[in-house]
């Protein structure tokens, strides 16, 4: 961290579009902050946009040369789109919906596997400490230490989870993107997910996407809601589920769309 | 009869017909090369005679055998540079593009080619280039012969590689990508890695479709009866001396045709029970 004074926004979106294809935005015109050390949640029913916005913000659709972004994404004050997109997606690591170690990889390997992706050469006394720190924040050190040097894959759908959001934090990231993490997870491994995500908070900042209101309402402390590629509302948490401005939002929220 | 039950009876009779079909073959096969077999033993396989005049007649695979795995070999190694670079060219480099969608039907008209035009070519473009090196007196060979069917498999090994690359999920390389890979990185480390098992059987079936090609081989091998002595040395295989006596062979002469032919579908057998073994492995 460098000793200049930081905005409490770590995000800032500004008037932010994203087209799949010409003319028609899956994004229009958002924008939105998120603030440091907090969960914000994305909500909205399904084709809302919501993981298309979250994608936008390590340049993920960068890709797919169909897609076209158009305004701006600040991190700690800079475009995003000035950045190298290397620096930008270790500043900004992801956690998809379905967990996806690399089938190829121990345990082990896909917790430095950021590293050896990018040629990084480290010590193996430091690739030790890396793997167990990481391990230990997802709290699946206990779980996993006599296995390290087995395939990621063997591990329960929950494990397998908590081993990419290992992965993740590896790199010691400022921002973490979380792609509807828990969708395809049985309860008990959701509810170890949510409260890791509340002890994560603490080191990172936290974007969460998900169609699960109760979720949001558990764990977030900022919420915004999509509709049709546009942001109808955001605000603290409790408030927008409690005295939601737009009819929208309260539709959603009493279950009348979604 | 139910319509549940005549389909189960059509399909049956189906299968079994495939079956009677096949082990038809191997026992006609078995049939006729028992002549040569009985005649010459175990000696058949590791002798590379071929002695078809009358009262002294001998003959041996050997020189075929020898053949058709060098030049399938050769072919093969050929084959992988070229199978490979453009796999991953066409499904992932390019994947999605007008240039990708273009190589990928060029890539099928080649397959698409009959074995006797690829000869044709091999015979009067190539065979003149290879004269050209001072390399080989005629141009024939195991060399020339080879690099047509290298050209020749590189459309099964890319177009299946290319299968296989274009299947690996989305989410592995996006989860690479979101660790700061560059792309180099996820092909290499994630790409490549995940479909290995595929790559591979695809060159083995390449491999396969090698050492079975007749009618190009033929035409550039040189049809010396012979273990070939150098890669540019002339040489025979399995399939081309077949083709090329079975017209004029009776008899003993026959029946070791027929004991050629009988081994070949072995090896070509045992390659694609290798390849199953492979895949095994590493899936």
């Amino acid at each position: 961290m460098n000793n200049t004074p930081q905005s409490n926004n770590v995000l800032e979106i500004r008037d932010l579009s994203i087209a799949y294809e010409p003319g028609k935005n899956a994004v229009n015109g958002v924008t939105a902050s998120v603030k440091r050390n907090s969960i914000t949640a994305i909500m909205g029913p399904s084709g809302c946009g919501k993981s298309t916005l979250l994608r936008a913000m390590n340049r993920m659709h960068e890709l797919y040369p169909n897609i076209r972004t158009k305004g701006d994404i600040l991190l700690d004050g800079q475009s995003i789109f000035s950045m190298s997109v290397i620096e930008l997606r270790r500043k900004v690591g992801m956690v998809f919906q379905r967990p996806n170690p690399f089938p190829n990889m121990t345990i082990y390997e896909n917790v430095v596997a950021g590293f050896s992706l990018n040629d990084i050469r480290l010590k193996k006394s430091q690739r030790d400490e890396i793997v167990e720190n990481a391990l230990r924040n997802v709290t699946l050190w206990d779980e996993v230490k006599e296995s390290l040097y087995r395939k990621g894959t063997f591990l329960s759908g929950g494990q397998q989870q908590r081993l990419c959001v290992a992965r993740a934090i590896a790199f010691n990231p400022e921002v973490l993107l979380l792609d509807e993490p828990t969708s395809a997870l049985d309860p008990i491994a959701t509810s170890k997910i949510e409260d890791l995500l509340g002890e994560l908070k603490k080191k990172y900042t936290l974007v969460l996407v998900t169609h699960n209101m109760s979720q949001a309402a558990r764990i977030s402390d900022d919420s915004m809601f999509m509709y049709l590629g546009e942001l109808v509302e955001s605000g603290r948490t409790g408030t927008l589920f409690t005295t939601p401005k737009d009819p929208r939002t309260e539709a959603y929220l009493t279950g009348k769309f979604g | 009869m139910s319509g549940d039950r005549v389909t189960k009876v059509l399909l049956f009779i189906s299968s079994l017909t495939i079956l009677l079909l096949s082990a038809g073959i191997v026992i006609s096969l078995f049939g006729g090369a028992l002549p040569a077999f009985r005649e010459f033993g175990f000696r058949f396989i590791i002798s590379s005679a071929w002695n078809p005049t009358a009262g002294s007649e001998e003959y041996g695979a050997m020189s075929f055998i020898a053949g058709t795995v060098i030049t399938s070999i050769l072919a093969l190694i050929i084959c992988i540079p070229m199978a490979f670079s453009t796999s991953l060219f066409i499904a992932e480099y390019y994947n999605g593009t007008r240039t990708s969608g273009i190589l990928r039907s060029l890539v099928d008209l080649l397959a698409g080619i009959p074995s006797i035009v690829y000869g044709f070519w091999g015979f009067y473009a190539l065979r003149p280039l290879m004269v050209a090196t001072g390399l080989t007196d005629q141009g024939f060979g195991v060399f020339t012969a080879s690099l047509v069917l290298a050209i020749m498999i590189v459309p099964y090994a890319t177009s299946l590689s290319a299968e296989i690359i274009s299947m690996v999920p989305a989410e592995l390389k996006e989860a690479a990508y979101s660790l700061g890979a560059t792309r180099r990185e996820v092909i290499f480390s994630v790409v490549i890695p995940s479909a290995r098992s595929g790559i591979i059987a695809s060159f083995i079936l390449a491999l396969g479709r090698a050492l079975g090609e007749t009618m190009a081989v033929t035409m550039l091998i040189g049809n010396a009866n012979v273990i070939p002595k150098g890669l540019f040395a002339p040489g025979n295989t399995m399939a081309s001396v077949i083709a090329n006596q079975f017209g004029e062979a009776s008899g003993l002469k026959m029946s070791a045709l027929i004991a050629i032919g009988l081994l070949l579908f072995l090896i070509t057998a045992l390659v694609n029970y290798l390849g199953k073994l492979i895949i095994k492995r590493f899936a």
